[in-house]
């Protein structure tokens, strides 16, 4: 399957994915807001039919949409309960304007599809880069925000006693979850940006790591999930994400009998 | 007479519209125990977030270790109130490690003088066998020792403990109060603890502080602690009756 040039570039890009959707998402489910992720895609998903509605390219409007949206729900942060309520609205939002602008494109079958169910295969070398700077820029950035992060998710009021800047840290945070389910969506498609994201990062949890190993699970679990996916639906046929989402389900249930036995 | 650790002079604290505490005047002594006590409300938390700069200061001047609120934030032990129910996975040692170095950027490590910082504060509170369980299994009493022991870490010159000893059991109360009490005196801190029950802390503590409808009185048990003294802080009457145990009995019928 390496004969192609295609399957080089999805393996290729899926590991770029992977190394910054695993330890984004072992952070998101230690915060308790991956339903905050599952919205971001649905906004991306509406950013990248808008831009593509008038002209530019999806992936760029996928991206601003994404990383915008995460910093104003930042911005904006209130507490849980209204949090969910305002989450809500703004993905359905979100998703009908999504659909509108679809409507209005003539050829939006093919895009709507790529978007939704992702185009692992149809990577191309520039995007193939783009994916790479942002995983790198990225993880750079989640390397920084990393110590204060855990010590403010764990523990909030006292890391504000000591000068964290919560709201900061959590508008800095949700960005790069934007960044992180943008990439993630030219996989899985933003409908199964579940499966890379949160996925692999509530696994980690099960097996009940250390912080840092937990991360570094995370991540290679999400390699191990995406590149089993493309392997599969080499073999079977059927879609990579298809393949991914059950890798992903697949190795929560496995996490949590090693959980047990441990 | 040693530099207070910390004064107030004529502090309002508001919030939003809310006056919680006017006038308030008092200065602690270094290496005082004070407990403070009031009706919920009343305004323990918000003094004691005044005191770490996170609850800005409407009227009056603060000065804490002879500093202004927040400027000597690694000198102090901060103990909240909500104990925060994130990362059920992880260990005690985990969530104590979280907190070294917390407020710098980059990776989380934890280095080898932070595990034996974290150990001697462990031990001190008898709560070293709890760190290697998983946060989600232990109960909330156990939790707060964890609590507890990193509040101690680096053994701060300042302590200030929101109802830690809120949800322990009666002997594990008294027994931790007494660690409290006796770590503070080896090592000179002063130490400022909220609590419900009085009883937990006589004995252990030097002066109470008693806060209730906007005022705050400083002063020992028996001067704060009496039927005309809380009745007045109410502003209805309340008795205070001292048992042959030296339990004191704060009853507030008319209430």
């Amino acid at each position: 399957m390496f004969a192609y040039d295609f399957m080089r570039m999805a393996f290729g890009a899926s590991v770029f994915v992977a190394l910054l959707a695993g330890p984004v998402g072992w952070f998101l489910v230690l915060r308790g807001q991956s339903f905050a992720g599952h919205a971001l895609s649905h906004i991306a998903f509406a950013g990248a039919a808008g831009a593509a509605l008038v002209g530019w390219s999806p992936l760029t409007g996928l991206f601003a949409a994404a990383i915008l949206a995460g910093g104003a729900m930042g911005v904006l942060d209130r507490q849980t309960a209204q949090r969910d309520v305002a989450i809500g609205l703004v993905l359905s939002l979100a998703m009908g304007c999504g659909v509108l602008f679809l409507h209005l494109m003539t050829r939006s079958a093919s895009i709507a599809n790529a978007l939704l169910f992702g185009n692992v295969l149809g990577v191309s070398r520039a995007m193939l880069a783009s994916l790479a700077g942002f995983t790198l820029i990225g993880g750079g950035a989640l390397a920084l925000l990393a110590r204060p992060l855990l010590f403010a998710s764990l523990q909030p009021e006292l890391a504000e006693a000591r000068g964290v800047n919560i709201r900061l840290l959590s508008t800095l945070f949700l960005m790069l979850v934007g960044a992180a389910t943008a990439e993630s969506s030219q996989i899985t498609g933003v409908l199964l940006v579940f499966t890379l994201m949160v996925g692999p990062g509530a696994s980690a949890h099960r097996l009940g790591l250390s912080p840092l190993a937990g991360i570094g699970a995370a991540a290679l679990l999400a390699v191990a999930e995406a590149w089993g996916g493309l392997a599969l639906s080499w073999w079977t046929d059927a879609p990579v994400s298809f393949w991914i989402a059950v890798l992903s389900v697949g190795v929560f249930l496995l996490a949590g009998v090693f959980n047990r036995t441990a | 007479m040693a530099e207070p650790a910390v004064t107030c002079e004529n502090v309002m604290l508001s919030r939003g519209e809310r006056d919680i505490l006017s006038g308030v005047s008092l200065s602690v002594p270094e290496g005082c125990f004070v407990g403070l006590f009031g009706p919920n409300g009343g305004g323990k938390t918000t003094l004691l977030r005044a005191l770490l700069g996170l609850q800005p200061v409407a009227r009056g001047r603060i000065t804490v270790l002879g500093d202004a609120p927040g400027a000597c934030s690694a000198q102090i032990g901060y103990m909240p109130q909500s104990r925060g129910g994130n990362g059920a996975s992880l260990t005690g040692w985990d969530l104590l490690g979280s907190g070294m170095s917390g407020n710098r950027w980059g990776i989380p490590w934890r280095s080898r003088a932070d595990t034996l910082a974290i150990r001697e504060a462990l031990d001190a509170v008898d709560a070293t066998a709890l760190a290697d369980r998983r946060l989600g299994a232990l109960s909330g009493g156990e939790r707060q020792r964890l609590l507890i022991a990193q509040a101690l870490i680096g053994w701060p010159r300042l302590l200030l403990l929101d109802e830690p000893l809120a949800s322990l059991d009666p002997v594990r109360m008294r027994d931790v109060a007494e660690r409290l009490g006796r770590i503070a005196k080896q090592r000179g801190m002063t130490v400022i603890c909220s609590a419900h029950d009085i009883n937990a802390l006589m004995g252990v503590m030097d002066s109470v502080l008693y806060v209730a409808r906007g005022q705050a009185r400083l002063g020992t048990v028996d001067e704060v602690m009496t039927t005309e003294g809380l009745s007045a802080l109410y502003g209805a009457p309340v008795e205070v009756c001292r048992a042959p145990s030296g339990r004191l009995l704060v009853s507030a019928d008319a209430l």
